[in-house]
């Protein structure tokens, strides 16, 4: 954990009161209804409240203390806005190397060539910005904030203002970055899929407050967490592809308690994968069933037991340290006899692949 | 057209150039300062400055007559008296015409609004920086209005001219004046001429200052 925030910040009746750890890699996805507080924590962190107090350390560089409060232009933060707020007056080329031109030689860890290669702006560099789409603007937005060569990217709802296509082409843009780039990313979101899909870690805020900070995958199977409360409650698994059975056009994954079957076109074996399994499809037997249409069933060991209301049950499951989530109705966990400690096996009716990887 | 009366063009041009430019350093600041801030004493500063806009120019050229001479506030703080010098009419002519500079930068500026500075701001640039290399580009027609605006008010100025300006040829003799004295004197011929010299190179101004923006704003 590099990146320290504790941040103290009210303005017009609103008090941010927030108080986290993140990684220094990977991207942590800050999550939260609107109004809890999540661009102005951005804020805060970039410096462009004044105001803010409290402490802000990246990558040991202290950006605010009691002592020091370094304004926005001297933070090595890279900001990608809602609205990718090119300057009309700059073409494409002049907007990347806006703040390019404006840092020490010594501190260009980012280089112009290798961003335009990675976000693939080649044929945008001379065009004017208000040419651009919507994608290709944001994608702009992206390559000039990363081109500051930041120690912490923070993306606020980049995505927000385009629509589906434009997103899906953004997707794999972001999921590079995360890869290839020694960069953290805090990605403001209050979309589960965006979370799902390229979050490493989390904070979920909730009026003006930090709720709860972790591991997605922890926090995601959290029966405390608001996700899995929803009706869309899962858990993420990491996997890497083994081989591909072109007989019946499936592929066959490991992960840490095994192998796992997903209908899905040939991928280059080794790439890592990352599959989201919903709870409402995670049936529980207590012997290994041996004739069924279900492909994937690996043994597991009840965890906790929490009950929604008057007829289901969302049971946590350990299936060798990974941590899946099974919604079942009161009635089945009453007849299976299910309890802490119980080994079973888990039974997974489908799983969707999330785009980490796939490009590659 | 008279030597006396091409002198008065002369002073009028100079006199317009010269209060645009002291228009546009004190205006800017002020524009600036007006579309950022939050103070309280804001509505009485937008007051202040938009005075001129409603007080008919006699009343400013009265009171300005009395802070210009010899016993007044601004010469004792100049040290000199200002009444009836070119310095005085280039005062009085940016007071004046205040107004028609702060206001479309003012709104210029709120336009805009401050996320291009935010922007900017992440991306390593510092106050000064970023207003001159963000905002000031992107305020360019505010600019030009501005300019244009402050220009032509000072160059179609009578009244406090009149007051504080007096008519010394070549001193504080402007085109205004010039055409009301011959119009005074019953010389229609010689009005017309400066007249028609006003209106032509009003004209070509403006003709100028738009066909200046014209393709920007058709590419943009």
């Amino acid at each position: 954990m590099s990146i320290r925030v504790r941040l103290l910040f009210s303005h017009d009746g609103f008090t941010l009161a927030a108080n986290f750890k993140a990684p220094k890699k990977g991207i942590t996805a800050v999550f939260g209804p609107s109004g809890s507080g999540k661009t102005t924590l951005m804020r805060c962190i970039a410096g462009l409240e004044g105001k803010a107090k409290g402490e802000v350390v990246v990558a040991d560089e202290v950006w605010l203390n009691e002592k020091i409060c370094l304004p926005a232009h001297k933070r090595s933060v890279g900001f990608v806005f809602q609205e990718a707020h090119l300057f009309s007056h700059l073409n494409v080329r002049e907007n990347l190397r806006f703040g390019y031109k404006r840092l020490a030689q010594a501190k260009k860890r980012m280089q112009m060539d290798a961003i335009v290669e990675l976000l693939r702006l080649t044929p945008l560099l001379h065009r004017k910005t208000t040419s651009l789409s919507g994608g290709e603007r944001q994608r702009v937005a992206i390559g000039r904030a990363l081109l500051t060569s930041p120690q912490l990217l923070l993306m606020d709802e980049p995505l927000s203002a385009l629509d589906y296509a434009s997103r899906r082409e953004i997707y794999p843009f972001l999921e590079r970055l995360a890869q290839t780039l020694e960069i953290p990313i805090f990605y403001i979101t209050h979309q589960v899929d965006e979370v799902v899909r390229l979050a490493d870690h989390l904070v979920l805020m909730k009026h003006g407050k930090v709720e709860k900070y972790g591991a997605l995958t922890d926090l995601l199977v959290d029966p405390d967490f608001s996700l899995a409360q929803s009706e869309e409650a899962s858990c993420v698994v990491d996997a890497v592809v083994d081989s591909y059975d072109s007989a019946f056009g499936l592929c066959y994954l490991n992960f840490a308690a095994g192998r796992l079957t997903v209908v899905q076109d040939q991928l280059e074996i080794g790439t890592k994968v990352r599959l989201q399994i919903l709870a409402r499809d995670v049936s529980i037997t207590l012997e290994k069933q041996m004739n069924t249409s279900i492909l994937n069933s690996f043994p597991a060991k009840v965890i906790s037991l929490t009950d929604e209301g008057a007829a289901r049950v969302l049971v946590q499951l350990d299936a060798s340290g990974v941590v899946i989530l099974a919604r079942v109705t009161r009635k089945s966990a009453g007849i299976l006899g299910l309890r802490i400690g119980l080994p079973v096996f888990a039974q997974v009716k489908s799983m969707a692949l999330m785009g980490g990887g796939v490009l590659n | 057209m008279t030597i006396q009366d091409g002198l008065a063009l002369l002073t009028t041009l100079k006199l317009a150039m010269v209060s645009t430019v002291w228009l546009l350093v004190l205006g800017t600041p002020l524009a600036w300062w007006l579309a950022q801030t939050e103070s309280k004493f804001k509505p009485w500063i937008q007051s202040i400055v938009s005075l001129p806009l409603v007080l008919p120019p006699t009343v400013i050229g009265f009171y300005l007559l009395l802070a210009l001479g010899k016993q007044g506030v601004i010469s004792s703080w100049m040290n000199r008296s200002l009444a009836f010098t070119f310095s005085g009419l280039v005062v009085g002519s940016v007071i004046y015409s205040m107004p028609f500079v702060v206001q479309p930068l003012q709104n210029c500026f709120s336009t805009i609004g401050k996320t291009p500075l935010e922007v900017a701001a992440t991306l390593r640039a510092n106050r000064w920086d970023a207003f001159w290399h963000v905002m000031f580009p992107l305020a360019r027609p505010g600019f030009i209005t501005a300019a244009v605006l402050g220009f032509a008010h000072t160059v179609g100025e009578f009244g406090i001219v009149l007051m504080i300006g007096g008519n010394i040829p070549g001193e504080t003799r402007v085109l205004s004046v010039a055409i009301y004295e011959h119009v005074e004197a019953l010389a229609y011929g010689q009005a017309h001429v400066l007249a028609g010299v006003l209106v032509l190179l009003s004209f070509l101004l403006l003709a100028w200052v738009y066909g200046l923006q014209q393709p920007k704003s058709a590419s943009s």
